[in-house]
């Protein structure tokens, strides 16, 4: 048996997915292109858009098809700055790197500041400090970015109120883990901007889409033929586009199911490992995710052990050299180093069974013992 | 047995790990990272430290069809070997970072790590073999006198030597590569690494000079006349004849070697070549890879360099001393030089010289 609990990084394309691509991906025609075959894959293309506005609560004409959920980050956060004029950005202190990455990389080839808006030890946004911040400076902020939940944890954000808080700052948040797996509404937000994935939700790898406000023009990353409002140039990957749709509306992610699963998981991972702990616990979370600290151990040991027995999760933060690092979420909710090298992310999905949480906790103990034993040397 | 291949990128430990899947074993591949900043591309000689080597790792793991990952030892690494090495400089020794990694790194921390994660050994791509026989499982010369690693894993203790597999001893690096390339192995025409492989550019005396200073000091012969200035003592070398600038020609003409470095009073001491020459050689932290050697002397050969010659010799432990003494004298000995002695091809032991005479 092998279980697979890292959906947070990928989840297995569902059929209906596979089938809406692997159509499309028989047909002939360019989207762009006004002939029969051109004006045929656009339709593809605009009912793909329709239901994925439907799904995430938004306009079609609201949906910009990008390459990836990073290009999405990328776009709005050097979108968003550019088009400011202004020089400050303020971003949450658990960003993905798709969004803290493009945010340093402006501070050092644009002139930008950054400031990073601290979490609590439940990893939940200090609105306090953003009050401060907006009250104080609120007229130099180019652009604030919250996620909507975080990767590692799984902790929900009160986006709501950050767009409350931030009145007439634009306000991008990257959804790539919520879509799908918690309510999630555009319009009901408030939001300036959004980033999703496909390949988070049952849809193919290489297309996301960024969501923004109608007649809302940001300077654009990619020039070219002048697709997607002419933020985003580059032929629609209609495949991609109808496949992430069909995934999107599918509704075969069950939330209540998953959350089920979840909470089997952890009560038998803290009564077979009683000094572990999870991160954000005590915070809302998405039902899939479960951030784990087993003092004692490290956890690239871990992740080496549980793998050899076949289980599949994630140590959360690799640098480029594939060497594990301390997560700078963990650090940001008071881990230090060593417990933030302690971690290890199980994520469950649409396909998860109880056969796949029990064999997990089966092969726990002797994981934890023999990596407690490796890290004492 | 359950084993950890360490993967360093190169041809070499590529083939142990596929010759080790082939023998039967279950092995997982590490690749260790040893630099904290790792370089992306690999350049010049060094050839185990960069992204591209861990790439080519990896490559090589997903050839062989094992699973792979990257322990981070760029700590242990630092605090061990590379300290380590500047300490010696730094007292007026010549120390060899190759025995210290294997000693503290790849047969320390990576297999006693590999023993508690329920492993039963390391495989690594050393051009050394083993035995089993009356002495227990013993450490020998590869085939290969080019390639020949013993020397540097002269440091394993039997323990040690007990969870150690060399696959490649019985095999010459000529077809090594060959079988690399039948295997489809893409290392299998990378360069050799033979540098240091924490120096980048190569160059150890500027190395040194950065991290250790380059206080300026007498060259002096060994009745103690000031006959020049050195730019830095550990950047030379017992035995070095060139780059000694000194402008005060002997009696003779004949040529002056550095004899001597004197840390604390920052003085290279020169003179003549037979003043080199020493037929004792005595060393302190005393490793025995198989049975301990007592004070009965014993005919063997001593070997003071990782390519040196096997040079013939008796033997003995006095108590707290490894001692060679030597049949034939010898040139430029430094104390921090691992000597190591042999009995016939089989590693007797070795110790860290700490005086010669």
């Amino acid at each position: 048996m092998s279980v697979y609990l890292d959906h947070a990084a990928t989840t297995p394309i569902f059929d209906v997915a596979v089938k809406a691509m692997t159509d499309a991906l028989t047909k002939v025609g360019n989207p762009s292109s006004l002939h029969t075959e051109g004006r045929s894959t656009r339709k593809d293309v605009e009912d793909a858009r329709d239901l994925i506005a439907k799904a995430v609560g938004c306009l079609a004409s609201e949906v910009i098809f990008t390459g990836s959920g990073t290009e999405a980050d990328n776009a709005a956060i050097k979108g968003l700055f550019w088009k400011s004029g202004k020089k400050l950005i303020a971003i949450s202190a658990i960003e993905h790197h798709a969004v803290l990455d493009p945010a340093r990389w402006l501070v050092e080839h644009e002139g930008a500041e950054l400031i990073e808006i601290p979490v609590n030890k439940s990893g939940e946004l200090d609105l306090d400090f953003l009050k401060e911040l907006v009250a104080k400076r609120g007229s130099e902020i180019a652009l604030i970015s919250v996620m909507h939940s975080n990767n590692e944890t799984g902790v929900i954000q009160p986006i709501a109120e950050v767009v409350n808080i931030a009145g007439s700052i634009p306000v991008h948040t990257d959804a790539v883990q919520s879509f799908t797996k918690t309510p999630l509404s555009y319009k009901e937000l408030g939001v300036t901007s959004m980033a999703l994935s496909a390949h988070k939700v049952g849809g193919p790898h290489g297309i996301g889409a960024l969501i923004l406000q109608r007649a809302y023009e940001i300077p654009a990353l990619l020039h070219g033929g002048g697709q997607e409002r002419e933020i985003r140039s580059g032929t629609l990957n209609a495949p991609g586009i109808v496949a992430f749709a069909a995934a999107a509306a599918s509704k075969i992610y069950e939330a209540s199911k998953v959350q089920e699963l979840r909470e089997r998981f952890e009560a038998g991972l803290l009564t077979s490992a009683p000094s572990a702990y999870i991160n954000g616990v005590d915070a809302k979370r998405l039902p899939g995710i479960s951030n784990v600290t087993f003092p004692g151990t490290q956890s690239d040991s871990l992740l080496l052990l549980m793998d050899s027995e076949k289980v599949s999760c994630s140590t959360g933060a690799a640098c480029s050299a594939g060497v594990h690092r301390p997560s700078h979420v963990l650090l940001a909710m008071g881990h230090n180093e060593v417990s933030a090298q302690s971690s290890l992310r199980f994520s469950l999905g649409a396909n998860s069974t109880q056969a796949d949480v029990d064999f997990a906790l089966s092969v726990l103990p002797t994981v934890i013992e023999r990596g407690r034993a490796a890290n004492q040397i | 047995m359950k084993i950890i291949a360490a993967m360093s990128g190169g041809v070499d430990s590529a083939v142990a790990a596929a010759r080790a899947v082939e023998a039967g074993h279950e092995v997982i591949g590490v690749h260790l990272a040893l630099a904290s900043n790792p370089q992306k591309y690999r350049s010049g000689a060094r050839g185990c430290c960069t992204i591209e080597d861990s790439h080519d790792a990896r490559r090589a793991a997903d050839k062989i069809g094992i699973p792979f990952y990257i322990w981070d030892m760029a700590e242990e690494f630092h605090e061990g070997v590379v300290e380590n090495f500047l300490a010696e400089y730094a007292a007026g020794r010549t120390p060899n970072p190759c025995l210290r990694c294997n000693e503290k790194i790849k047969f320390a921390a990576v297999l006693d790590r590999a023993k508690a994660m329920g492993f039963d050994g390391v495989v690594t791509g050393h051009y050394a073999r083993t035995q089993i026989g009356p002495m227990g499982k013993t450490l020998h010369r590869a085939v290969d006198p080019l390639k020949d690693q013993s020397y540097v894993l002269a440091v394993l203790t039997t323990e040690q030597i007990n969870g150690a597999i060399f696959p490649l001893g019985d095999t010459e690096k000529v077809d090594i590569r060959i079988e690399a390339e039948a295997r489809g192995l893409a290392v299998a025409q990378k360069p050799d690494s033979h540098d240091i492989c924490f120096v980048p550019s190569g160059d150890n005396a500027g190395w040194l000079r950065d991290r250790l200073g380059s206080e300026v000091g007498p060259i002096v012969d060994n009745t103690g006349n000031k006959i020049g200035e050195h730019k830095g003592a550990y950047t030379y070398t017992i035995g070095q004849r060139k780059g000694l600038g000194l402008t005060i020609p002997t009696a003779d003409g004949s040529p002056r070697f550095v004899l001597k470095i004197e840390p604390v009073t920052n003085t290279v001491v020169v003179g003549a070549r037979e003043e080199l020459a020493v037929i004792k050689l005595m060393g302190e932290k005393t490793i025995w890879c198989g049975p301990a050697v007592e004070e009965k002397p014993l005919r063997g050969f001593a070997q003071v360099r990782a390519h040196g010659a096997a040079l013939d010799c008796t033997y003995y432990f006095d108590g707290t001393r490894l001692v060679a003494e030597l049949d034939k004298p010898l040139l430029g000995i430094a104390n921090g030089q691992a000597l190591v002695i042999y009995d016939a091809d089989r590693v007797v032991g070795s110790a860290t010289i700490c005086e010669s005479a």
